[in-house]
Formats: structure tokens, sequence, C-alpha cells
């Protein structure tokens, strides 16, 4: 498994733009893959997780420093297929 | 090589389009939906900023659609492009500043540029003849097919049965016997068929899939392009258009004065690219300044926040003031009275 993850900055962001940015970046990669998504939207506690369960890939962990200037960061693990394929 | 056809489905996050991708699948079609992200969407988390609408669920429709089908939901943001369809709109606009005709030609389009890079067969859109105005009229039904370029690859699950077969229904793909043949205005057989799937919970939007359907956003946006001399937004105007009171004291200049706390937070994130003011003497709203303001209309402005202020009826109130990377500095106003607000100043 890779050892450090890609980064993704989504702070600043409305969602759904966060979800849209860590979408571009999963296109990229393999299976097994990780990503650290930084975001400021709370909208994306629901979000990540939901557009990550059609995907199939795995939240994996997930900070947030609840303040309003706080980064919520994710760490997200690349599967390999959605429902779709299940 | 596959023999499945692979269909793309428009989803919007509402019923209609949720019904037409979930009947497809029924008959063995794989299906993955498609998100346009414009900026005007309802959807969002923006929406459920101001604590009244908070009670609502804080989900992304569409990924809430796609979850409950169980197929992949692909969110394209569209924010650059779409700015020509809101802004030069071939057909013209609906009852506000919704440009649903050329929306739906310019979102079918998208999906055909999808469809053939991601080797797709057809598209489905959850359109029923009849069910808005203008835009889902069966002679216009046509239009977005061809100009979209779509063409006959273009099919509507809900209402295909009352329009030519298309090339899913003439390749055997799928039966056109089990589509609908669905028009007007009634819910009814939308509902009756969510409740035969067993899909409850579902977004039930008023009155379109956005906000260029709401009379008061359109108010503000047409405002907008006014005080601007040019018909242009980048995606934080049409973002702040969803938030706050907007009042236009001076042709050059508009306030966006925050209603509550939800608001308040979300409207910092804007500080520094706005000229912005704050009660300090009392508790008040955040209130961005959008435009040009000489020292004048400046006070013109703190007297206005000191109005939304809990010092209103106070002799004088203390507001910072904060122009684009400037440093704060305080003014001492005595507060608008609500009666001296001409009502025309609000924008919406
Ligand atoms: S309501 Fe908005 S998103 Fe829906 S078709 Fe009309 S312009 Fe497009």
């Amino acid at each position: 498994m890779s050892a450090e993850p890609l980064q993704v900055d989504a702070r600043g962001l409305l969602c759904p733009m966060p979800v849209i940015r860590l979408q571009d970046a999963v296109a990229g990669l393999a299976e097994g893959a990780c990503v650290q998504l930084l975001a400021t939207d709370p909208g994306v506690h629901a979000d990540i997780p939901a557009w990550c369960r059609v995907h199939g890939h795995q939240v994996e962990a997930v900070t947030d420093d609840h303040d309003p200037d706080g980064i919520i960061r994710l760490r997200i693990r690349v599967g390999g297929s959605g429902i779709a394929e299940q | 090589m596959r023999t499945e056809p692979r269909a793309v489905a428009l989803i919007s996050g509402g019923l209609d389009s949720m019904l037409a991708a979930r009947v497809v699948r029924e008959q063995g079609v794989h299906v993955e939906g498609l998100n346009f992200y414009t900026g005007f969407c309802v959807e969002g988390h923006t929406h459920a900023v101001r604590r009244q609408d908070r009670e609502r669920p804080k989900r992304n429709n569409a990924l809430w659609v796609a979850e409950q089908l169980g197929i992949k939901l692909h969110i394209i943001d569209v924010v650059e492009e779409y700015k020509d369809v809101v802004i030069n709109p071939r057909h013209g606009y609906g009852q506000f500043m919704n440009p649903c005709l050329d929306c739906k030609g310019f979102m079918v389009g998208k999906a055909r540029e999808w469809m053939a890079a991601n080797d797709f067969d057809f598209i489905i859109t959850g359109e029923v003849i009849g069910q808005r105005p203008k835009s889902q009229l069966k002679r216009n039904m046509p239009v977005v097919a061809s100009e979209s370029g779509a063409h006959d690859r273009l099919l509507r699950p809900l209402c295909a049965r009352l329009l030519e077969p298309t090339l899913p229904e003439r390749e055997g793909w799928v039966d056109r016997e089990q589509l609908y043949d669905w028009s007007g205005r009634s819910r009814k057989p939308q509902m009756h068929l969510a409740e035969q799937f067993g899909l409850e919970d579902y977004a039930q939007p008023a009155g379109g899939c956005c906000f260029l359907t709401d009379p008061s956003y359109s108010r503000k946006l047409q405002d907008l392009w006014q005080a601007r001399g040019e018909r242009r937004y980048e995606l934080d105007d049409i973002m702040l258009l969803k938030m706050g009171r907007h009042l236009r004291p001076r042709p050059h200049f508009k306030l966006i004065v925050s209603r509550e706390d939800g608001e308040n937070r979300f409207m910092h994130g804007y500080r520094k690219r706005f000229t912005h003011l704050v009660p300090t003497s009392h508790g008040g709203p955040l209130a961005l300044l959008d435009g040009e303001a000489a020292e004048d209309d400046l006070e013109l402005a703190a007297r206005l926040v000191a109005r939304f202020s809990q010092g209103r009826d106070a002799d004088r109130v203390r507001v910072a003031v904060t122009e684009r990377e400037g440093t704060p500095r305080e003014m001492e106003v005595t507060p608008m009275a609500a009666a001296d607000v001409p009502q025309e100043w609000y924008v919406g």
C-alpha cells in the first residue's frame, strides 16, 4: 500500500465541490491508494462517506477541529468497486 | 465484448429522475448516475445554513438517490460552462430566471459527451410531458433531443410511450411495454410507483430543481446584473444570493446582512474579499458590502447595520468597518429608524 497519502485541499469550498475534488483525485488512483482530504464545510461529514459508499471506497479516519475556522480531515482508502458491482 | 446495455441517468435528487433510473435498472440495464453542479442547485448544505432549514436532513439528495438505487453517481462541476446557459438562453426564460429548456439541452448534451467517453449506450431523464410549463411540453421534447446531440439515444422512461420509439427501445435493450405514458401535472402516478418500489423519504422540491425558479432569488440576480451594467456572475456572487437580507441603498453598492448565526458563520468566510461591517457596542449581524463605497456610503451602511443590531433603539451604536484588505476602524452612528429604510432598498 502506498505510504504517503495524496493530499486534496478542499478548504473554503462548499459541498458538493469537496466531493468533486475527491472524485477527480480518486479517478487516477489504483485500488488501495490513500487520499487525505482537507475541508472546511461541515457538509463533508455526510457527503464524503455517502460518495465513498456508492463507489466502494472506505473512509478510514475523520478529525474535526469543531470551530468555525477549523479544518476537517478525512482519510480515504480507494476501493475496488462500488455498490453497482456488488 | 460486453453484452449488457449501459445507460447514464441524469439524477437531480428529486423523485422523477430517481424513478426513471429505477425503471430502466429493473429491466437489467447497467445504470450509472450523473449529477451536474451549476451553483444554483437547491441541493447542498448552504441551504441548510439557516436554523429554520436545519430540521431537514443534511444530505446531498443526488447521492442519497444513488445509494437507494444502488448505482454509482458522478458529480460534474459545470459552474463555468453553465454561465452561458443562464446569461444567454436561446429559448429564453421560464416564469422567473430559469432557462429550463436550454438547461435541459445543455445537461443532456454533457451526458452525451460523458456517454461517448465512457462507452455507454443511452441516456435516461425523468421528464414527464406537461409536468412543467414550457420545458416539458411535448413539442419541446425533440428540441432537447436534437440540440443536445443525443437524438434517439435519449430515453424518457416515464413518458416514453407517448413519444416515438428510441434506439434503446428499437434495439430491445429496454422493453417499451414496461415504460410509462405519463403526462400532466399530477404527481399521483409517481407517488404510486415510488410506493411500489418501496421508496420513501425522497426529496420533493416545490418549484424546480434550482434557485432560478425562486422569485426572490431571480430578482436578486437581476439586481446584480443591473448594478454591474452587464450580465455576468462568479460562483461567490450566486452563492451569496442565497444568503442574508440584501439591501441596495445606492446603485453602486449593496449590503448583505446576515439574519442569524448560521448565515453569520457562512458569511465569515467571505470577509477578506468584501468590505464588511459588524456592530461592536451591541450584538448584531455581519454585513458584507458589495460594490464601491465612499465615506458617506460607509456611514449609511453602518447606520443600516446598526438598525439590524440589538442597539437599534440606542442613541449611538459603534460599528467596526473593515475595508477590503484594510484594518478595522470604528464608526459611531445613529441607527436608522425602521421607517426610514425605504421598501425599495430591499432586494428580492
Ligand atoms: S429548474 Fe433549474 S436546474 Fe431545473 S431545468 Fe430549470 S433551470 Fe435547469
